[in-house]
């Protein structure tokens, strides 16, 4: 009975005492105008990649899917969001689930035919979605063709973010761990053993890709509303590929790492901001350094957990009991 | 009404015929080996008969029902499980996770139960978790089910392979050379394996193997496949003595 008091403190209580603690801090820190507006703009800019790294990696990492149209997803939900707010008059609420929505079942719509392609046949079908969503805004006359639209009230504030930050990180981590997210992990490793061991894989892709896809465009509409303005070059394949890197980095397969490599890379793109010249040269080298140094990701594909910590204390411990013992 | 009917079956790949007009039935609680010389279409048949590939023509009936034409999913749901001539395992996975992955098909709760953590949650987790273990403790990996399963030695991945096929809960089961890579000690307690199994699950078991020491202490029945053709089939001792099968194992000169 102890020890379970105990793991349920430790698994539901500490988290989120945590999480609620760090809203507070930050929130004071922005009221309290401690934080300028241009770490503010970094704080932002994390966040929406968090969304952003942690949703791409249940398709690439989780699922096994190489898919790099990710910026697609998000132009959608960015755009969804402002045409609600700025042209229908909507409230926000209803951006961001609209956006949430529509992004998902785009997933569906690209997910059904080009989930048949595997490895770099699917990358080339994704990638090709991408621009496919960027030159289709840049030709709608409505969303403002290559202006994009401008002056998209600035209604994503920090409780917005936070909240939908925490809200895609344990959506996505409570489907990871469940028998729908072993499923998926079980078609990355041996997508003909998972079909034959009773898995409808197709079902399970096209499911991970349209989550994947509806988080990607809750975060472009958090991104639309921040930033004032979007433009379809915003959403270029170099965004995609600036996502699919923290993926990779962050090691593939893993939530934690993902939201520890949006986090450091949002912050490196920043501080580099002021080098112009030499800021990708900077860029790709540190990318290239963390890839000889650690090809499997920060993280590899473990998560970092309160229990994994745990484990640690007690690895120290029983090193603690055998040097006493050699002594 | 046999188990497994598979009639007139033909599978050509461009032009090569890899099946050729295959009759094979199967009757409840039968241990039946399917032989031949590399080539001989025994995977493909197989393959056919778990959905991996659609047949040109001919009919595959399980309960007398049509599998053919039917998903690899679908027709493990229907209760036919197979192993892989080349070890198939979820390698990163756990050798928990590998069997759990296994109960999938009969999980009790959904995508949204899932994430919002309901109780049916916990309860259908718990029941997978309970489920796996048995199987594993049966299979006698109960002391690894936290090992990453790409680790395991040889002899213990084929194994395992064969109890997250058990954990389908199928009625037939169809092994595609299990002993491959196997020395003759550990073929032995295969063979022990394969029987117990049998018993202990009241199950039906095609296999495919090389080592004819296995196929012919196991196996009740045989068929032999040579060129996408059955050449022969019968008991054992039968097979061993047919000149067509030595000749097709051997080459004509031997005969």
């Amino acid at each position: 009975m102890e020890s379970f008091k105990n793991s349920r403190i430790k698994n539901i209580i500490l988290p989120v005492v945590g999480v609620a603690a760090l809203y507070m801090i930050v929130q004071f820190l922005i009221s309290s105008e401690l934080l300028n507006p241009y770490y503010q703009i970094i704080l932002f800019l994390i966040g929406i990649n968090i969304i952003l790294a942690v949703s791409l990696n249940l398709i690439n990492g989780i699922t096994g899917q190489f898919s790099i149209g990710h910026a697609g997803f998000m132009s959608v939900g960015a755009y969804m969001g402002a045409v609600c707010t700025v042209k229908l008059g909507y409230p926000f609420v209803v951006a961001i689930i609209a956006a949430f929505l529509v992004a998902g079942i785009m997933g569906l719509f690209i997910g059904v035919p080009t989930l048949r392609l595997r490895g770099d046949y699917l990358a080339i079908a994704t990638l090709g979605f991408g621009e496919i969503v960027r030159v289709v805004l840049l030709n709608i006359d409505y969303v403002g063709g290559a202006a994009g639209i401008i002056g998209i009230p600035q209604l994503t504030n920090w409780a917005w973010l936070f909240g939908s930050v925490v809200i895609t990180i344990v959506v996505i981590q409570n489907f990871i761990r469940s028998s729908h997210g072993r499923a998926c992990i079980a078609i990355r490793e041996d997508e003909l053993a998972a079909e034959l061991m009773g898995v409808n894989t197709t079902l399970y892709k096209v499911l991970a890709f349209s989550i994947g896809a509806a988080f990607a465009g809750l975060a472009g509409a958090l991104y639309a509303h921040y930033f004032f303005l979007i433009q379809p070059t915003n959403f270029n394949f170099l965004k995609s590929f600036d996502i699919l890197v923290m993926v990779v980095l962050g090691g593939m397969g893993s939530t934690s790492g993902c939201v520890l490599a949006a986090i450091f890379l949002t912050i490196i793109s920043a501080l580099l901001q002021s080098f112009t010249e030499v800021r990708m040269i900077l860029y790709a080298l540190v990318l290239i350094i963390v890839m000889i140094r650690r090809p499997q990701g920060l993280m590899g594909n473990k998560e970092l957990s309160l229990n994994l910590l745990g484990k640690f204390r007690r690895r120290d411990k029983h090193a603690a009991v055998r040097d006493k013992v050699t002594e | 009404m046999p188990l497994l009917e598979i009639k007139s079956l033909n599978k050509t790949f461009g032009g090569l015929a890899a099946l050729m007009d295959l009759n094979l039935t199967l009757d409840k609680g039968e241990l039946v080996g399917l032989i031949g010389p590399n080539g001989a279409g025994k995977t493909t048949a197989f393959n056919l008969i778990t959905g991996v590939y659609q047949p040109d023509s001919g009919n595959i009936d399980f309960h007398g029902e049509k599998i053919q034409g039917k998903k690899p999913y679908a027709i493990c749901k229907r209760g036919i499980a197979r192993t892989f001539q080349n070890i198939r395992l979820f390698n990163e996975l756990t050798v928990l996770e590998n069997v759990e992955v296994a109960f999938h098909k009969d999980v009790g709760y959904g995508v949204l139960s899932a994430i919002f953590r309901t109780p049916s949650f916990f309860k259908g987790e718990a029941s997978i978790k309970e489920q796996a273990t048995e199987i594993l403790d049966i299979f006698g990996l109960k002391m690894k089910v936290d090992e990453r399963s790409g680790s395991l030695p040889y002899g213990e991945q084929r194994r395992l392979e064969i109890a997250r096929a058990m954990a389908t809960k199928p009625q037939l089961l169809i092994l595609d050379e299990p002993a491959a890579g196997m020395n003759p000690l550990e073929t032995a307690e295969l063979m022990k394996l394969i029987r117990w199994i049998r018993e202990r699950f009241n199950l039906t078991i095609l296999l495919i193997e090389h080592d004819m020491s296995l196929v012919m202490g196991v196996c009740e029945r045989i068929y032999v496949l040579d060129f996408g053709r059955v050449i022969a089939q019968g008991l054992p001792e039968k097979i061993r003595s047919d000149p067509k099968v030595i000749e097709a194992y051997l080459g004509e000169e031997a005969g």
